[in-house]
């Protein structure tokens, strides 16, 4: 592997868009521009359904909790437990013990996200402004109506920096997703005596890219969401 | 009330705690490279490996591709040469054909060892039909394709593997299947699964589809080491398995392997691939310790040592030390 | 099918070498649905020593490089307000790539092993630091610098002994955070071949032996606990008067 880095960044990125000869006999190319772009969606339908499943879970229990005050220990404590969960170990056992394929798969992954986003939303919540709930409770609002309409919307900056730690999780975790059947764009790179270096450079790379779109579209999405008057404070 | 001394001392306390473990732990490790067990020369048995003090000054590293029957192999190479008095570093585990062979042209490893059939099929492009089924001439073959490269290949194990289309007893039951032209009509309906390079050679799917004819309603590419895990858990119909796995004469009853009828999957006996200039360097004694202790390497020892290995989760640095000191070749 | 030469002198396994199996009596490592197999792990858990030591080896070496970083990062961020941003993003950006990918990006560059990982890993830890540190600096409530100010205390001494005092808790819960982290994703070196209690996940068989799994998911998930707790304490110690903030 001593050629220049150059020279392999280049063809990294041919084998992006160009069937390449396969290192393994068969005659068979691989890569290619279809074959990245399945892969790319591929990984994007589990990350997002993952992420999808996570959100359900740990958005409106970490707005509970944060709105009643409660759990603060479990909160705090899950989110610690969550970020020490090597999720190499998550991913194998899923595999070995309940099955391979996406319907095990997604699961698995939004365990890992469960625990950035209950965290986040909990502190987001707690952090609100208590007598904005108060005002709002001297309205006469319920208290379903306070969580969703003003604990919530004031809550938004940190609720989704929560959300955009889960979204890096499992997206760098569906990148071993290959190891349990579901293949990502971590193919590439898992199994790179198919597709060789260029093609274990080029998984590497459109992996980079799409957790950077991803991210910056949450970014932007954080910005629509949080309402004028708390965009001044946001770090 | 604390004063920013105090505070100072909590961080860097902190920070030299961590050094400190750093450091502990940094004298109290092994390197990070394994290194082969050494073992005591001579012995009672005739075979047993001598240690011979001229070699020390070779420094060799023994590859091995990424799954259990090749670790095993890898670690009995390097016991037994660290044995014959060298120098014995191990990088097990490195990856496919592909990346081993580029690890020896490299430098980066000294040798590997390979399968016979593999080499001429995937390496030189041979069609299945073309890898001779004897022994000696395949190696012979492979030998010639390694010569042009500066590498070279010692002579064969007694033993040989082959890929091999793995069911369960209930599905071969179910449709009737004993060898796997009887899939014809049948593999419709079923899921094949196997390692993700099946799928482009030709002695897996890729052959499968060419030489039989053969569709699968689906190929699901999975790690080699879940190959008995989706039978089991019956989400594969069929999987690519190993003549010499264990798994097939431990359990029997649940797994059986369909016949190769039209030779697909060639059978390969193990050649330890080596660069030339390698071999001469490190003197005789590296071509006659490892073709010494390879001999004992029947089908029904490395099934045992595969057992070992993989069912029973020993090291494959454990069961390479039984395999040599049961036959004599280390004290 | 073995050729004349190696008849000459082959060695024989004694006959004890071979084992009886059978599918009813395979031990309970051979069966890959057992959560968890009690006597494997008593007789076996020697075998997690070198891979915790190499674990925590290049757990401890990129925490370390990267809080030198991202520190000196921060302090020379301090005082200028629009590198701020810019900063973060940039960091941001390394935390942002999944650290397979990093590996392999840096693969052409410094190649398999232990470098590539702690690079990857130190990168890892730039960002939750360099936040922290900044965070914590800001935080400082106006009034006592222009105290210090007051007393004639130079920029730099004010810097190093009024404001950087103050922000150690903040610093330490960065720390604690990225400490944790990197404990768990440097699971994943095993795939640039850098050792670490991922071999004992994905390593020969690992891949179905659940009782290997779970004793290296518990080590590592117990060593992460173990230094959050170490350093929960020292940021407790160094902050007296407000409830320690937790990350």
């Amino acid at each position: 592997m001593n050629t220049l880095p150059l020279a392999s960044f280049t063809g990294a990125f041919e084998f992006i868009f160009a069937p390449q000869d396969s290192n393994v006999t068969g005659g068979n190319q691989v890569g290619g521009f279809e074959k990245s772009l399945e892969l790319v969606l591929k990984h994007l339908e589990v990350s997002v359904i993952a992420l999808a499943i996570a959100l359900i879970v740990a958005l409106p229990l970490g707005l509970y909790l944060g709105h009643r005050g409660r759990g603060e220990l479990f909160a705090i404590g899950i989110g610690t437990a969550g970020r020490a969960i090597p999720e190499l170990a998550v991913i194998a056992l899923v595999a070995v013990l309940i099955g391979v394929g996406l319907k095990t798969v997604a699961p698995a992954l939004a365990i890992l996200g469960i625990a950035p986003i209950l965290v986040n939303t909990y502190v987001g919540v707690r952090q609100v402004d208590p007598a904005a709930v108060e005002a709002a409770r001297g309205m006469g609002m319920s208290e379903l109506d306070i969580m969703r309409k003003v604990e919530l919307p004031l809550a938004i900056p940190t609720v989704m920096g929560g959300v955009r730690g889960a979204a890096i999780v499992i997206v760098a975790t569906a990148t071993i997703a290959p190891l349990a059947g579901v293949e990502t764009l971590g193919d590439f790179i898992i199994n790179r005596n198919v597709y060789g270096e260029n093609g274990l450079l080029a998984g590497a790379i459109l992996v980079a890219l799409l957790a950077l779109a991803i991210e910056g579209s949450l970014a932007l999405l954080q910005r629509r969401l949080t309402s004028d008057g708390l965009k001044l404070k946001t770090v | 009330m604390r004063t920013d001394k105090t505070r100072w001392r909590a961080l860097l306390a902190a920070l030299a705690a961590m050094a400190l473990a750093l450091g502990i732990v940094a004298c109290g490790s092994d390197s990070s490279s394994t290194s082969s067990e050494s073992s005591e020369e001579g012995g009672s048995s005739a075979s047993a490996i001598k240690s011979n003090p001229e070699n020390g000054k070779v420094s060799l590293t023994i590859g091995s591709k990424n799954f259990p029957e090749q670790e095993i192999l890898g670690e009995i190479y390097a016991q037994a040469l660290t044995a014959a008095g060298y120098k014995v570093k191990s990088a097990l585990n490195l990856g496919s054909e592909t990346v081993a062979l580029k690890a020896v042209k490299t430098g980066q490893i000294s040798g590997y060892p390979e399968y016979a059939s593999t080499a001429l099929t995937s390496f030189f492009g041979l069609e299945p039909e073309e890898v001779p089924s004897d022994a000696n001439e395949a190696w012979e073959k492979a030998n010639q394709e390694f010569e042009k490269e500066g590498l070279q290949a010692f002579e064969p194990t007694p033993f040989a593997s082959a890929n091999a289309v793995g069911t369960t007893t209930a599905t071969a039951k179910k449709y009737g299947l004993k060898t796997i032209s009887d899939l014809e009509g049948v593999s419709e309906k079923l899921s094949l699964y196997g390692s993700p390079e099946c799928r482009q050679r030709i002695d897996c799917l890729a052959g499968l589809e060419k030489l039989y004819g053969l569709k699968f309603k689906s190929f699901t590419p999975v790690d080699i080491g879940l190959r008995y895990t989706v039978l089991e858990k019956g989400q594969a119909d069929l999987s690519i398995l190993f003549t010499t796995d264990p798994q097939l004469s431990a359990e029997k009853d649940k797994f059986v392997i369909l016949e190769d009828d039209k030779e697909v999957f060639p059978a390969g006996n193990v050649i330890f691939v080596t660069k030339k200039a390698v071999a001469e360097e490190a003197g005789p004694d590296y071509e006659k310790t490892i073709l010494q202790v390879q001999e004992g390497l029947d089908l029904k020892v490395v099934q045992e040592l595969d057992a070992r290995v993989e069912l029973e989760k020993e090291t494959p640095k454990q069961a390479a030390t039984a395999y040599l000191e049961s036959a004599g070749y280390i004290e | 099918m073995a050729s004349p030469l190696l008849l000459a002198a082959a060695g024989e396994v004694g006959g004890d070498f071979f084992r009886e199996r059978s599918s009813g009596t395979l031990p309970c490592q051979a069966q890959s649905s057992h959560l968890f197999c009690w006597d494997w792990a008593k007789e076996n858990i020697d075998r997690y020593g070198t891979p915790t030591v190499q674990h925590l080896e290049i757990v401890l070496l990129s925490v370390v490089i990267g809080f030198v970083f991202a520190f000196a990062l921060a302090l020379f961020a301090h005082r200028r307000r629009q590198l701020q941003p810019p900063l973060l993003a940039a960091t941001g950006i390394l935390y942002t790539i999944p650290s397979i990918a990093f590996f392999f990006l840096l693969l052409p560059i410094t190649g398999f092993g232990r470098d590539t990982a702690i690079i990857v890993l130190a990168a890892y830890t730039l960002q939750i630091i360099y936040r922290n540190t900044i965070l914590g600096l800001a935080n400082v409530p106006a009034s006592v610098k222009d105290a210090a100010r007051g007393m004639g205390l130079t920029n730099r001494q004010i810097l190093w002994q009024v404001e950087l005092p103050l922000a150690i808790p903040e610093i330490i819960a960065g720390l604690r955070v990225a400490v944790v982290s990197t404990i768990a994703i440097a699971t994943l070196v095993v795939f640039i071949n850098a050792g670490g209690l991922g071999t004992q996940i994905y390593g020969s068989g690992n891949l179905t032996f659940p009782t290997s799994i779970v004793i290296a998911m518990a080590i590592v998930m117990g060593m992460a606990l173990l230094f959050d707790l170490v350093l929960l304490t020292v940021q407790r110690l160094t902050t007296p008067w407000r409830r320690a903030r937790q990350a």
